[in-house]
């Protein structure tokens, strides 16, 4: 049984750093991430963990410092949100590209301008082909359980790895948690045995190659197998943090999808809201699901086209938006996958909600599944790219 | 134990032949020469900015690095090494290591004085136990010769080419030397190859075993951007020493020490005449542009003199 407390989503995340205890934290403040740092920085101070923590001065260079720290044979972490995660994404490419299994903890916060501190999903999504696997947590509770899953599924793969929970809504609320305790954290999660790194006294390697076109396609390909590879790790490791703990993990979370008719797909905690809706008009008998996404990298293609193969309509929601006067980027991946697999029966809708923390109710998904009925009724979709709850 | 010459260059090579940067460039000899400061039991990393330097010695699958290295990007070899350098504390620390590594990034001007500064920067006031050397060819050679901070005044590159009404670059060149002394690091020096190299060769080892951050600033022509035969090279830094464009001197502790004082200081045209990228500030009418140059040398040599309490 683990231990109950109470616990804001950073609390919660800095705490399961504490208990697996890596050897070296590179980050610079941005709010809603700050705290992550600053909770771990009295960790590092009071002795409680063995980390050199470096107080950098740029989001560039904590990425830089991970990238270093990691080659160099260690386990390396940062967090950070928004334009943080943007100043970092040159890093980011190349830290998959190293294939550098570090762990970053991030606050998903909107993008300026104009600026605005509160949650959306425009910062994750920005860097969605950096080629790091993607974690999204609903709860507070599944921020702090993605985050003991991270490097285990990291390592595996030989990939770096973003653990997203949404900025204030669950980084700042504080909720119940049930912790794991730390000796069964550390035999979970294990040691980091890295097969060549900067610090090994019997081999000197070199990294970070200048590849020419001869190679730099075949380098490519072995990072995009190793994003196919980290499925099955996503599961394996998700399963074994269910016998663990009973809570259970895998790429998608289906809610009631069973024999629904109409579904609404989307990330985070608005899941939580979605949940409270299908649960009100389901008691009112109307057949309704939602799926949630948990790993968006890599992407649930087959699972999402299994779920919604039975639906008559559903919609994507997209707490960003890809300005392509078309859709944001969780719908166009959908619909791909649904093509992909020959999924042409449901009628598809996306909305862009939530930009900047704009407040998603339980009204406002009602609404959602409303314009659904019409679909799923008339089989014309209309207008598939669409706000929610904006003047207009 | 006094230098010498032929001991060092008989030490084991840490960077190997068959590299691809080019005869007459300054960059090459400074790696090694530094590199062969080590002492030969103890191990380094090395961390390289994206540079002419790196694309030369690291095309894969091949690298003339016999140290592990690491390269990251343009603007973060400071950091990175500064997380390969903090990564050895803590194996240090929780005792999963014996050996002794020393941490060396190399970077140009434009990965140095531009872009990486930032990194520089902060990696210096943290205090990592690494020695930056910036490769100084004032200016953007890799991608073709452009201007940089460190580009000198007048020259002539590639985004300020000398035009009929501009001529050249109208800044003069950013003291970065003594803007890493500013951060108060236990070790700063400027240096150049001359002679039988022991300025450059006993400054590198003090860089390398201060405990501390610092900073060598090593002017390393490039025959490409300069426009000079490469077998040149090492008269061109002489006369940039002789003529006080790049006095060789060194801050220890902030204190400081001047490594060498010409006995008859040259005029700059001595050294700017050897160089194509100056050859415009040598046609009638343009006298002013030399004159200017031996002014602004001339108040920088008092500057530091007057700091080294001459």
């Amino acid at each position: 049984m683990g231990i109950r407390e109470r616990l804001s989503g950073n609390e919660a995340v800095a705490y399961a750093m504490k208990q697996i205890n890596p050897d070296v934290m590179g980050a610079y403040p941005i709010t809603p991430s700050t705290e992550i740092p600053q909770y771990f920085s009295a960790y590092v101070d009071n002795g409680e963990v063995d980390t050199e923590f470096i107080a950098v001065e740029s989001e560039h260079s904590a990425m830089s410092t991970c990238i270093g720290a990691q080659a160099a044979g260690v386990r390396a972490i940062s967090a950070t949100s928004s334009c943080g995660l943007c100043y970092m994404t040159e890093m980011l490419y190349v830290a998959a590209s190293c294939r550098l299994p570090i762990t970053l903890s991030v606050c998903c916060r909107a993008l300026s301008g104009p600026i605005n501190i509160h949650n959306d999903h425009s910062d994750a999504m920005g860097v969605r082909d950096a080629g790091w696997i993607m974690l999204f947590a609903e709860t507070n509770q599944e921020a702090y359980d993605n985050y003991l899953q991270a490097m285990r599924i990291g390592e595996a793969v030989g990939l770096p790895i973003m653990v997203c929970q949404d900025g204030f809504i669950t980084s700042h609320a504080i909720e119940n948690i049930e912790l794991v305790e730390t000796d069964k954290v550390k035999a979970f999660v294990g040691q980091y045995r890295p097969k060549h790194y900067l610090l090994d006294p019997d081999e000197s390697v070199s990294m970070g190659a200048f590849g020419m076109p001869a190679y730099y396609m075949e380098a490519k390909r072995q990072q995009a197998q190793a994003m196919i590879d980290a499925k099955d790790v996503i599961y394996k490791v998700g399963r074994e943090f269910g016998e663990m703990t009973g809570r259970t993990y895998g790429l998608i979370e289906k809610y009631m999808m069973d024999d629904a008719k109409t579904a609404i797909v989307l990330i985070g905690s608005s899941a939580g809201t979605a949940k409270e809706a299908v649960r009100q008009l389901r008691a009112q008998g109307k057949k309704v699901g939602l799926i949630k996404v948990r790993a968006f990298r890599p992407f649930p293609s087959e699972e999402l086209a299994e779920a919604l193969k039975g639906v008559r309509a559903f919609a994507v929601m997209d707490k960003d938006d890809s300005y392509n006067a078309h859709c944001g980027p969780l719908f166009a991946e959908t619909a791909a996958a649904l093509y992909a697999a020959g999924v042409r029966e449901p009628r598809g809708v996306n909305y862009i909600y939530g930009l900047g923390g704009r407040d998603v109710r339980v009204d406002s998904i009602k609404q959602v599944f409303a314009e659904l009925d019409k679909i799923a009724a008339t089989g014309y979709a209309g207008q598939t790219y669409r706000y929610l709850e904006v003047r207009e | 134990m006094s230098y010498s010459l032929k001991e060092n260059v008989m030490r084991p090579e840490r960077f190997a032949a068959g590299h691809r940067m080019c005869a007459g460039c300054g960059s090459p000899i400074a790696v090694r020469t530094v590199l062969r400061q080590l002492e030969p039991g103890d191990h380094a990393v090395v961390c390289s900015a994206t540079s002419c330097l790196e694309v030369s010695t690291f095309m894969y699958p091949y690298t003339a690095w016999k140290d592990s290295f690491i390269h990251n990007a343009f603007e973060n070899a400071a950091a990175t090494l500064s997380g390969v350098e903090t990564a050895y504390k803590a194996l240090k620390k929780q005792g999963r290591l014996d050996d002794t590594y020393k941490f060396i990034a190399f970077g140009g001007d434009g990965g140095t004085y531009d872009i990486g500064f930032q990194s520089l920067s902060g990696a210096m006031e943290r205090g990592h136990d690494l020695v930056y050397v910036c490769y100084d060819n004032e200016a953007y050679m890799n991608t073709g010769i452009q201007r940089s901070s460190s580009t000198p005044h007048f020259a002539d590159t590639t985004t300020t080419p000398a035009g009929s009404v501009i001529p050249g670059k109208l800044q003069q060149k950013k003291n970065l030397t003594r803007i890493m002394v500013a951060h108060g690091i236990p070790y700063v020096a400027q240096t150049t190859f001359i002679g039988n190299f022991k300025d450059i060769a006993e400054k590198a080892h003090r860089a390398i075993y201060t405990p501390g951050p610092a900073f060598l600033n090593v002017m390393a022509p490039c025959p490409r951007g300069w426009r000079y035969p490469s077998e040149k090279l090492m008269q061109i830094t002489k006369a940039a020493v002789e003529s006080c464009v790049w006095p060789l001197y060194e801050v220890v502790e902030g204190k400081y020490i001047l490594s060498y004082e010409p006995k008859n200081k040259l005029p700059v045209e001595e050294y700017l005449k050897l160089q194509g990228r100056f050859a415009h500030m040598f046609k009638p009418g343009n006298e002013w542009m030399i004159d200017q140059v031996q002014q602004e040398v001339d108040r920088n040599w008092q500057e530091l003199l007057a700091s080294c309490g001459k």
